[in-house]
């Protein structure tokens, strides 16, 4: 079989598209490339959207947290507490079998039936506790970012005459993201990392559609020889850390643009963070 | 385990509920939070040595020796240290294997056929006929080298960049005073990064605790594959049939690990108050200041 064809077959078989079956013997290296190449859409797809939702829940949660009523403070610090104190597999775990003990005809809500099925899913389910996770990690760095807001910006704001949301907006919101954006890189890396997990926990991988690391321990399970695959992933990987780098570097050189020198690149450094 | 317990299907309520968390798999059950412990004890020291050694070699002045502490450190920056966890025990248990195959076997035949791996009976760890407590054993020492090789690799990050974090003008004085390079490192940077690495060791801490887990992927019988054993729905062919629990098993192994954070933070919060101590920093101004008022 030609790689061009192992390519019609297999480039979309994570999505569920192509050839129904995964090959079962006499493993190409064409074929170990595509599939799990294939399988990082699922990791792509799972890291652009919770930090994509992930971003605005940290947002809430951090000024929930720097706010004086403890109404808000209290639920917000439990909450990071949660999913910053336990380990993002229990948390995989604990959300599906939740999920599952949903009843499976739907809820009823207002004489509306609310189908919970498809919260069972990895696509859906995984996606939110990573969201949940990396809200949690996010708003931290956030927050760690609101209370390190220089006294002076406050001060010139107020000299302004602006107050309340308009201060917010133009004054401590940027200098926030500016403060908080090289460890959030950080975090966005770990978070793409992270994905990895979902198919190794609870959430199974419906018709053998999994991620890169699935179908790299599908091949590594097959051939006993785990010095392809696995750094077939691994390179992957590198690739995608790189992409992301790079895409936080330019916004962090636009959050920065109005300091001459200040927008630094970024140095990645990956534990002095969780 | 209670005098009572001898027949479970006449139990009720609180009585049941003793008999039932006091079996013999809910024993294996508890002693696995052990097993966790364990882990953590052994890996924590051992991923240190191999990041302190990283580190070292990573300013060393010998070329080949930088390079090495070098990739060391950077490979698991790009990586996802899951990867590694699912790599490093099978890799190393096929290099051992094959060690043992060159010398202890006498065939000539090719370890790799197709897509076996096949070393003859002699070769075999742990060996066909060791018992099963050995098997477990294994795993669990392949576990603790693959846990050791990835937080080493972190930790080697940290040391490097406290390292390089102590002042010069300390190691310049020391130069002055005409000690060697290898007096330098150990009488004043060595003792002295330790501050600077701490806030980092604190996390990687954090992210040991909190990958231990992944333990049920390489095979070993941690909480996570007793939760999911126990907490399964049972039958009425089992002794106590009950539906699925799995939830409750998970909320409980959550609460542990929730205290095990609590508790370290705690700790770790304490061990920087003592560190900064007399240090040229900010904290330990702060703490100079609150000793003389």
């Amino acid at each position: 079989m030609s790689c061009a064809q192992t390519i019609t077959d297999y480039a979309l078989r994570s999505l569920g598209y192509g050839e129904r079956l995964l090959p079962r013997s006499d493993f190409d290296l064409c074929q170990q490339f595509v599939l799990i190449g294939s399988g990082l859409i699922w990791n792509v797809y799972f890291a652009f959207f919770a930090l994509l939702f992930g971003f605005f829940l940290a947002n809430a949660l951090a000024l929930a947290k720097a706010s004086p009523n403890p109404w808000l403070r209290k639920p917000a610090e439990a909450f990071i507490f949660l999913f910053r104190g336990s380990p993002l597999f229990i948390q995989f775990f604990l959300a599906y079998e939740a999920l599952v003990m949903l009843p499976r005809a739907g809820v009823e809500i207002f004489g509306l039936t609310v189908q919970t099925s498809w919260l069972t899913r990895a696509w859906a389910g995984a996606l939110i506790v990573l969201t949940l996770n990396t809200a949690a990690y996010s708003a931290q760095i956030f927050h760690g970012a609101l209370m390190a807001v220089p006294k002076g910006d406050l001060e010139a704001a107020d000299a302004y005459g602006l107050s309340g949301w308009k201060k917010f907006r133009r004054v401590m919101w940027p200098t926030m993201m500016r403060l908080a954006w090289p460890a959030y890189t950080n975090e966005a890396i770990f978070l793409f990392h992270a994905t990895t997990l979902v198919f190794f926990s609870a959430f199974p991988a419906f018709q053998q559609r999994g991620d890169s690391l699935y179908y790299a321990s599908y091949f590594v399970d097959r051939t006993f020889n785990p010095f392809v695959a696995y750094p077939i992933a691994a390179g992957y990987f590198i690739l995608g850390t790189l992409v992301l780098i790079s895409v936080f570097g330019m916004v962090n050189r636009r959050l920065n643009r109005h300091l001459p020198g200040a927008a630094r690149r970024i140095r990645y450094r990956p534990l002095l963070l969780r | 385990m209670f005098a009572y317990c001898a027949d479970p299907a006449s139990l009720e309520g609180l009585q049941w509920l003793s008999c039932y968390l006091t079996t013999g798999t809910h024993m294996l059950f508890y002693a696995s939070f052990g097993t966790v412990l364990l882990l953590l004890a052994i890996t924590a020291p051992c991923a240190l040595a191999l990041g302190f050694a990283g580190a070292l070699a990573s300013r060393s002045r010998f070329l080949p020796l930088r390079w090495f502490g070098k990739i060391y450190t950077s490979m698991v920056r790009g990586v996802p240290d899951i990867i590694f966890f699912l790599f490093v025990p099978i890799a190393l248990d096929q290099a051992f294997e094959w060690t043992r195959h060159q010398f202890l076997c006498d065939s000539d035949a090719p370890v790799r056929q197709g897509n076996d791996f096949i070393v003859c009976a002699a070769a075999k760890l742990p060996l066909s006929t060791s018992p099963a407590w050995v098997h477990d054993l294994y795993g669990i020492f392949l576990a603790v080298i693959a846990f050791s090789v990835v937080f080493g690799a972190f930790a080697a990050n940290v040391l490097y960049g406290a390292m390089r974090a102590v002042p010069r003008a300390q190691l310049e004085t020391a130069e002055a005073y005409g000690m060697t390079q290898r007096q330098v490192a150990r009488r004043i940077l060595i003792p002295q990064m330790w501050t600077y690495a701490l806030p980092g060791l604190s996390n990687l801490w954090m992210i040991l605790l909190k990958a231990t887990p992944l333990l049920f992927l390489l095979g070993v019988e941690d909480i996570v594959y007793w939760a999911r054993e126990l907490g399964g729905a049972k039958t009425s062919a089992f002794a106590y049939p009950h539906p699925d629990w799995r939830l409750y098993y998970f909320l409980a192994i959550l609460v542990f690990y929730l205290l095990m954070t609590w508790i370290s933070e705690r700790v770790l919060t304490r061990v920087t108050r003592r560190l900064s101590a007399g240090q040229a920093t900010m904290a330990g101004e702060a703490l100079r200041k609150g000793a003389a008022a």
